[in-house]
């Protein structure tokens, strides 16, 4: 068995005093889609751009191919970057952009104009090919840099929150052109993003960053089910988080006592995560539920179908609800409304124990 | 005052200023081809005398020529000057950045005539005085400060990520130079070509101090006037005046307007 297309061993970046990134480990396979999420300034985009060879670690190794990366220059590096300003080149025609990597690489001019018209038409922009890039819309232009970064055919594209500049119809759109390059390409993406909606739709594997650590890796849906920490619970959806103090099989929280989904610690300090869509919200009391909370309605948010409710307990927890907008009918939602919110104890998820 | 009324008078004042500028220019013009050897009104004759008598005479053609070459090399040694420095000042931060700068800002500072003097001293003492390649490195000197503000203000414009996306492409550092940068500043220094070989080219007191015998044409015209009255001058001031302003006016149309490429 081969190494990884890709290895970050003990990768560590310091801008003087300032930690970057600290000690990443994390490898990426070959055709895998792979988003680097998190807030700006966790270090995504220092990872990123040492992968392209623009930092240098300043311990670790990265690994390409097997080969270590340390020495070599971003010239000598197949690496491919789509960048957040897409850094197409203004004075050259849509055609000459695309044949920029093809020409560093001394491909003769007739070879390397086909494979570029090849490469627009690939991506519907064959009708701009002799235009300046300044006359494109948003969308075209980010496909011409698309075009520009595969037309060398990498083993791995790496992308710089690529479609923060595009309206949110457009990015919808784009997400499908990049889901579906992939899969015909079967070569490794690497997307670095501080939107979750992005990585979560596009991703087979989600690396979620927090201060110049890695917070967690996963599939999109183990992490959404399963944070490994406050953070990624905080970070990556509409968690309300319990705090409070294990006592046998449960939590004493200072709104209630909550059966634990799993075992823990008697006398430890637990956090329960308990995600948006599996709160159910009623007028009345349920005897019967085991994990019960009464609380006031303080705003509501409509996304289309879906809708949030945002509610505060006793102890000014916030809970964040969310269902489909025609389950609301009968409820009579108004600000100030006391309703009473319960969950089944096995979609609760009890975050992991953190050593003292 | 009513708005309308207002506008007037500024368009009136606006007329004033420019003819305040031109007027001597226009005069000069106008006399160059004026039969009378004293420049009164009313006008002589018109003649194209005083420009045969230049054409003919040897020593405006060495000054001519001095000045062309001259301005030609001071233009291309002052904007390849200048483009180094903008370029470093714009890619790298380094200790004694500021001061760097003002050193490089400095020269149009200083007045002409202690910068003519200080040079003179200093060519003397090197033994590099009075020759024409002297008067190219004053002017050199001199102009180098436009040629890098002209190119730091268009690197400015420059996506901060555009060399680097050319060294991820496969470029070398040397080949995004070449293929990136360069292109990319290319009106700018079109512009700072035009614009440091017009300042050369009519610059009059460094040259002066510094050419010896190379005559450049202001020097000409200088000793052409000295003790006597003669319209010569007149057609030579037109035609350096037209020099400049062509020089300058392809300056001003690089800076504004964009070369656009035409698609093929």
């Amino acid at each position: 068995m081969s190494e990884p297309l890709v290895v970050l061993d003990g990768v560590e970046k310091r801008f003087g005093d300032f930690t970057a990134v600290r000690r990443a480990d994390l490898t990426i396979d070959e055709g895998e889609f792979v988003a680097i999420m998190g807030p700006s300034g966790c270090g995504k985009t220092t990872t990123l751009r040492m992968l392209a060879g623009l930092e240098t670690p300043s311990a670790g190794e990265i690994r390409i191919g097997g080969r270590s990366m340390n020495d070599v220059p971003p010239h000598a590096r197949d690496t491919p970057m789509v960048w957040q300003s897409l850094a197409l080149f203004p004075f050259l025609t849509v055609r000459e952009n695309v044949e920029f990597g093809l020409k560093m690489r001394g491909i003769a001019a007739a070879a390397r104009k086909a494979r570029a018209l090849d490469w627009l038409d690939r991506l519907e922009i064959g009708d701009f090919a002799n235009r300046i890039v300044d006359t494109l819309s948003g969308g075209q232009r980010q496909r011409v840099a698309l075009a520009r970064s595969l037309v060398t055919e990498p083993r791995i594209l790496l992308l710089d929150e690529p479609l923060s500049a595009l309206d949110a119809h457009l990015v919808i759109r784009m997400q499908g052109v990049l889901t579906r390059l992939q899969r015909e390409l079967g070569i490794a993406f690497v997307y670095v993003t501080h939107s979750h909606s992005e990585a979560f739709a596009m991703a087979d594997r989600v690396v979620i960053m927090s201060r110049g650590e890695i917070a967690q890796v996963g599939a999109p849906r183990a992490i959404y089910r399963a944070p490994a920490n406050r953070f990624v619970a905080e970070f990556v959806g509409r968690n309300t988080i319990l705090t409070g103090t294990v006592e046998g099989a449960a939590l004493r929280t200072p709104i209630g006592t909550f059966a634990l989904p799993a075992p823990a610690t008697d006398g430890a300090t637990a956090h329960l995560v308990l995600a948006a869509d599996i709160l159910h919200i009623a007028r009345a009391a349920d005897p019967a539920a085991r994990n019960a909370v009464e609380a006031r309605l303080i705003s509501e948010e409509f996304v289309g179908s879906i809708v949030t409710l945002f509610l505060e307990a006793a102890d000014g927890t916030e809970f964040k609800v969310q269902m489909q907008e025609r389950a609301l009918t009968g409820l009579d939602l108004h600000a100030g409304g006391r309703f009473h919110l319960t969950w089944a104890t096995d979609d609760a998820h009890l975050l992991p124990e953190v050593p003292a | 005052m009513s708005g309308r009324a207002g506008t007037w008078v500024l368009r009136g004042y606006v007329l004033l200023v420019f003819a305040f500028v031109f007027a001597p220019i226009v005069m000069s013009l106008i006399f160059s081809f004026n039969a009378d050897r004293f420049p009164t009104i009313p006008l002589g004759g018109f003649t194209t005398h005083w420009y045969a008598t230049i054409f003919a005479d040897d020593g405006f053609w060495r000054a001519a020529r001095n000045s062309l070459v001259v301005s030609a090399c001071t233009c291309i040694l002052a904007t390849a000057l200048g483009f180094c420095t903008a370029y470093s000042d714009y890619r790298y931060r380094f200790r004694g950045q500021g001061a760097y700068l003002g050193i490089i800002l400095l020269p149009p500072t200083i007045p002409l005539i202690i910068m003519a003097l200080a040079m003179l001293a200093w060519f003397s003492r090197v033994g590099i005085s009075g020759q024409v390649y002297s008067v190219v490195l004053a002017h050199t000197v001199l102009t180098a400060p436009f040629a890098m503000a002209i190119i730091r203000l268009r690197l400015e414009r420059m996506d901060a990520s555009l060399e680097a996306a050319a060294w991820n492409l496969g470029a070398s550092e040397w080949r995004a130079m070449r293929e990136v940068i360069l292109p990319f500043c290319r009106p700018a220094i079109l512009s700072s070509l035009f614009l440091t070989a017009a300042i050369s080219f009519d610059e009059f007191t460094v040259a002066w101090f510094v050419s010896g015998l190379n005559k450049t044409l202001p020097v000409h015209v200088l000793e052409i006037v000295q003790g006597t009255i003669d319209p010569q001058v007149n057609a030579i001031g037109t035609l350096v005046f037209l020099v400049s302003m062509t020089l300058v006016v392809l300056a001003q149309l690089m800076i504004f307007f964009r070369i656009q490429r035409s698609a093929p």
